[in-house]
């Protein structure tokens, strides 16, 4: 492998899936954050002498999903097992979980690399579990403080198998299972609360041996980067060790984000004998074929599948298209987690690459179910728009869409992200309604802007949706969207010079003013056009045309030749 | 009893005021309550006499009845008898007794047994023994031997109790009251302190089999707080506290006597045989049979009862509520010592016991191969009811024993309950029916019907009262007046 | 039958409870006794038995999701243990500060 030749990593994840139910899994207590300590632990959260867990249907279906997702066996017979150990935030000394029979058996997961290579990676299982309470260890001296609020939630742990060799494998297939159980709408996925939290096994080997290493795990890791640091720290880590004679130990780690290294957990130092057995208060969950069947019919999309359909219905790419502004900045600016792949992809008039940039928007629009909805909300403000001028009249609609949609999506993968990610925001939070970005492409589209000043506007329109006149996101609908950047395009004198006579008359101007260059163009050095470019650009503000006002001037170059 | 609070003979303030009399005099000797509240108990009577007043009265309205201490009544100090929880107030009430609180009865106190309702003896209690009324050298049985001496010596009509291996109907024996055992998942579980989640079970001692189904009737029923109460439905015990228990209808019934039951007999086996001839006076046919396995279920029940009560009581580590170390010095700490000091000797021996046959390397050996046991210990009863509708058998190999005779050998107490523990293996209905004496102390004859059969097994209970007058036999009570 | 081989520590350990040096050598005793009573379980041919976890064959009955219960913090906290160290103990003497729940330092 890179970095290490000769050697061979191998990963696994264990993910924990918090599962946004209503009411707790194995109480009626609510599922929710940020309470204060210990206001949402009912008497069975609290483990009270005499209680009795009772299942909530709510996460058994929703595993059931995530089985059918990943094309996994759905046992009919599964069984809640009691896991034992003492901890305080473990009120009963159990932990209420599945072993033996899980719900969910083996499946499989197309995980998509940033690279735009896919892998398989294998799900062993996934089993329901409750979570446990919280300790807080540092509010008091010489104790720990335990808040219940949160045993009880429902979790899905998700267990991959080894067929992981990368660090950046692994954060793939963590992103990705992140990607499918919000489209799943099983899990909120907000990684800051700990709604998903993922082990990482890791063990290398030398090239070619069958036989794997001894394990380390890293446990309880939230984000994506952190798992691919983790990984990145283990896998060189135990590489050294080997090399130097040194065994690796089997050992549970956890991951120290500051100082970047993963180091051997303490505390819960008690033996491994978790003296699994069926809970004797819990008989065996028994899922029929109509409940199964009940669940399928109710699938969403998938994120794999909307992504073929993103490639098939927009045909992003293929397509060429006249501003590349926010396709470069896109590429660019796009997400906090991105590694390396972003830096090498916006190499512009490079055929492989621009389909790999393809690829690579359609997993960037896909992977968080809410940025796909708003893309699909842009291109069908930017289709209507255009319907209603255009009169029906769609003559080459398929291009005339994926073009759109190629705009929309530089957009939302450029600015749009760039905005939401200073301040901090989801995509599910953005305050700028999916229509007004649509009406600026429209004005983009009909060269009423520059890609350049529609930068300026979107900035206006932002901040504007940000502070909304009324209180409320501004042009919510097309029609107002419209409106609103119409106005504001006027307002502020940012239509784009692309009438024929005050940009012919500030061509000339330039010529004019630059013989010596335009000498040199004439000569047959017609790099200098770039000059004329940029002085154009320059004295219009940045409101020239860019295509006409390049015609324009070959054209006053050329009438110069003439004259001569 | 109630027949004369319907009447206005008497007010139930007038009858818990009688029983809280009776207890003052007599629970001295006999230690059957561990928390006794008479205002408590006076406020319920108080209720209950507007109720009857105001023609709001269930059958049960105005009786006073007293819970096992093993379940949870909010407001009510709720120890399962162990140092444990010796401080516990419950927050909350059990579905079982708040059911019969909701029908009008007045809880008059929480009833010894043996700690975490492990014992055969009521010995092992944080709060001293419970004597037997019929000789107070003796022991009451357990573990609900606080309810079945207070049946027995009269201070209440009835009592709760829960039965895991055997804990309501040999006691019931011992003591000569009616002890009902109810199918698993009859009763709910919810607020009655675990030991053993897959074969506890509450029922009731009562001095007759009419007023043992009466109670039943107001406890049983699904609880949606209980995953494993059952929802089967029994229009006939919905029925009982209008009609009565009633009679058998349709036909002779057969009789199963297992000779394998009789095999553990060493006092009172003549007893037995004379229920036998009297069922089959009655008209019942009586048949000879075998469960071949249920020599196994003694061992198989010693690790599926304590893997269960292992981690059932994992819960109580001093953090939450019970018993906490003073001045813990570390976590391990806080838990070792909380649990070294709130432990009585017979939990920590089936905590261990547990522990043992769930640990790695010992799971196939113990916990795995004791379920199977019990699979094939069900499917003997399963067969066994193909042949007859109910089987008869002894409820305790002998008759109450000596204090103190047991104590030291755990498995010589454990072969007291080598006749129930079978059926709760199986999770069926059973009943303790007094049946005469053997050398002045009662010995109980158990009935054991199939699941859900509660109707087949009481009515025939109810018969054989009819016809003899051996639950109506009450010890004399002369040792109170010496004392 | 192989004598019975016991290893009480770590059983108590595993059980986080202490057993005091007087107790220890009884509870060993009476632990023997009882394994070897239950060693009689090898007598049974159980080959080809499933294991019987529940008395009655019965399916987990589910429960719709519904928040139905609503959480009163202080009743649920009267019944926590009393402190009788200074060091944990917060109003009432109880083991709760600020509505949580003390322990001694459980170190991460």
């Amino acid at each position: 492998m890179s970095g290490h030749p000769g050697w061979e990593a191998v990963i696994g994840l264990e993910i924990h899936v918090q599962l946004a139910t209503r009411s707790k899994i194995f109480s009626a207590a609510a599922n929710r954050f940020g309470e204060p300590p210990n206001t949402l632990a009912c008497p069975v959260d609290l483990g009270l002498p005499g209680v009795l867990p009772v299942p909530n249907e709510a996460p058994v279906g929703m595993a059931v999903r995530f089985g059918l997702a990943i094309d996994a066996e759905i046992r009919p017979k599964s069984h809640f097992e009691r896991k034992n150990y003492f901890y305080p935030d473990l009120p009963k000394g159990y932990q209420i979980s599945q072993f033996e029979r899980p719900v969910v058996g083996a499946g499989r997961l197309q995980v998509r690399l940033d690279d735009g290579e896919a892998i398989e990676v294998g799900i062993v299982r996934a089993h329901l579990e409750e979570d446990a309470g919280k300790s807080i260890h540092d509010a008091y001296e010489g104790a720990t403080g335990i808040d219940l609020n949160r045993a009880g939630t429902p979790l899905l742990e998700v267990v991959t198998g080894p067929d992981m060799h990368t660090p950046e494998q692994a954060s793939a297939c963590f992103r990705q299972l992140h990607s499918l159980v919000r489209y799943l709408g099983i899990c909120d996925g907000d990684l800051s609360q700990g709604s998903m939290r993922c082990d990482v096994n890791v063990s290398v080997r030398p090239a070619g041996q069958e036989k794997l290493g001894e394990r380390a795990e890293v446990k309880n890791l939230n984000s994506f980067r952190f798992v691919e640091k983790a990984a990145h720290f283990e896998i060189d880590r135990q590489i050294d060790r080997l090399q130097r004679g040194l065994p690796v130990a089997r050992e549970t780690r956890l991951y120290d984000s500051v100082k970047d290294e993963t180091r051997p957990m303490r505390g819960k130092e008690q033996s491994n004998d978790y003296r699994y057995f069926p809970d004797p208060d819990l008989p065996p969950l028994a899922l029929g074929e109509a409940f199964i069947e009940s669940v399928r019919s109710t699938m969403p999309e998938l994120p794999w599948d909307r992504r073929r359909r993103f490639l098939e219905e927009y045909g992003l790419g293929g397509i060429t298209v006249g501003s590349r502004v926010g396709l470069m900045d896109g590429a660019s600016l796009v997400g906090k987690e991105l590694g390396k792949a972003d830096r090498t992809i916006s190499i512009p008039g490079d055929d492989r690459i621009d389909k790999t940039i393809v690829e690579y928007d359609a997993d960037r629009l896909t992977r968080d179910p809410d940025i796909a909805a708003y893309f699909e909300e842009v291109v069908d403000a930017v289709r209507r728009a255009k319907r209603a001028v255009e009169d029906g009249g769609d003559q080459d609609g398929r291009e005339a869409t994926a073009r759109q949609a190629k705009l929309a999506a530089n957009w939302i993968l450029g600015e749009l992200t760039r905005h939401l990610n200073q301040e901090g925001l989801d995509f599910a939070k953005c305050k700028l309604p999916a229509a007004a970005l649509g009406a600026l492409i429209v004005r983009i589209e009909d060269q009423t802007i520059s890609g350049k000043t529609a930068k300026i506007l979107f900035d206006a329109l932002w901040e504007g949706a940000a502070v909304g006149a009324d209180g409320r996101p501004a042009a919510g609908g097309l029609a107002d969207a419209l409106k609103l950047v119409d106005g504001m395009i006027e307002a502020r004198g940012l239509r784009q010079l692309s009438d024929s006579g005050e940009l012919k008359a500030l061509v000339a101007e330039v010529v004019a003013a630059h013989p010596q260059q335009a000498e040199q163009f004439r000569a047959g050095r017609h790099k200098v056009l770039g000059f004329f470019v940029g002085q154009v650009m320059r004295a219009s503000g940045g409101k020239a045309n860019p295509q006409q006002m390049q015609a324009l001037l070959r054209d006053a170059l050329a009438q110069g030749e003439t004259a001569a | 009893m109630a027949a004369g609070l319907v009447r206005r003979e008497w007010s139930s303030v007038e009858l818990t005021e009688a029983a809280l009399k009776r207890i003052a005099r007599l629970d001295r000797s006999l230690n059957c309550f561990i928390t006794l509240d008479a205002d408590k108990a006076l406020a319920d009577a108080r209720r209950a006499d507007q109720a009857l007043a105001m023609d709001r009265a269930t059958p049960l309205t105005g009786i006073p009845l007293a819970h096992k201490d093993i379940f949870c009544i909010e407001g009510w100090r709720t120890t399962c008898a162990s140092r444990m929880l010796a401080d516990f107030v419950a927050p909350y009430t059990a579905t079982a007794v708040a059911r019969l609180q909701e029908a009008g009865t007045v809880t008059l106190g929480k009833l010894n047994m043996d700690e975490f309702a492990m014992g055969s003896s009521t010995e092992t209690s944080f709060f001293g023994h419970t004597a037997n009324p019929w000789a107070l050298d003796r022991t009451p049985g357990g573990s609900s031997g606080g309810s079945a001496a207070c049946v027995a010596a009269g201070l209440t009509a009835a009592a709760t109790g829960t039965d895991t291996g055997g804990s309501i109907r040999q006691p019931a024996a011992f003591c000569g009251v009616t002890g009902l055992k109810p199918t698993y998942g009859r009763v709910s579980r919810y607020g009655m302190i675990a030991f053993a989640s897959s074969l506890d079970q509450a029922g009731v001692l009562a001095g007759s089999v009419e007023d043992a189904a009466l109670v039943l009737a107001c406890m049983a029923g699904l609880d949606p707080s209980d995953a494993t109460s059952s929802e089967h439905r029994d229009p006939w015990l919905e029925a009982v506290p209008r009609a009565g228990v009633g009679t058998l209808a349709d036909g002779p019934l057969t009789v199963g006597l297992a000779k394998e039951f009789f095999k553990a007999i060493v006092a009172g086996g003549e007893r037995i045989d004379e229920v036998r001839r009297t069922l089959e006076r009655l008209g019942f046919r009586c048949l000879d049979l075998s469960l071949p396995h249920i020599a196994a279920a003694m061992p198989a029940y010693y690790v599926i009862a304590g893997a269960e009560a292992s981690t059932n009581l994992s819960r109580y580590d001093g953090v939450r509520f019970g018993h906490r170390c003073a001045a813990p010095q570390s976590l391990a700490d806080l838990y070792e010592r909380s649990r070294g000091e709130g432990f009585g000797a017979e939990v920590k021996r089936r905590i261990l016991t547990g522990t043992y046959a769930l640990s790695a390397g010992y799971f196939d050996a113990y916990y795995l191969r004791a379920q199977k046991i019990r699979r094939l210990i069900a499917q003997d009863f399963a067969e066994a009811f193909k042949q007859a509708d109910l089987l008869l058998a002894p409820t305790a190999p002998g008759t109450a024993f000596r204090r103190g005779q047991l104590t030291d050998d755990p498995v010589a107490m454990y072969q007291q309950d080598a006749c129930t523990i079978p059926v709760n293996l199986a999770g069926l209905p059973a009943l303790s029916l007094p049946c005469g004496l053997a050398d002045g102390l009662p010995v109980g004859a158990q009935l054991i019907a199939n699941h859900f059969d509660e109707e087949r097994l009481l009515k025939t209970g109810a018969a054989l009262q009819q016809a003899t007058d051996w639950h109506e036999r009450r010890p004399n009570l002369g040792w109170a007046e010496a004392a | 039958m192989a004598a019975v081989e016991i290893k009480i520590d770590h059983l108590a350990r595993l059980a986080a409870m202490q057993l005091r040096e007087d107790e220890r050598p009884g509870a060993l005793r009476d632990l023997k006794r009882i394994i070897e009573m239950v060693d009689r379980m090898r007598a049974v041919d159980v080959e080809g038995v499933s294991p019987l976890a529940h008395p009655l064959d019965a399916a987990v009955r589910l429960r719709p999701d519904e928040v139905t219960e609503t959480v009163d913090r202080e009743h649920y906290q009267g019944c926590a243990p009393v402190a009788a160290d200074g060091a944990s103990a917060g109003a009432g003497g109880r083991a709760v500060r600020d509505g949580l729940y003390i322990v001694p330092r459980a170190v991460e």
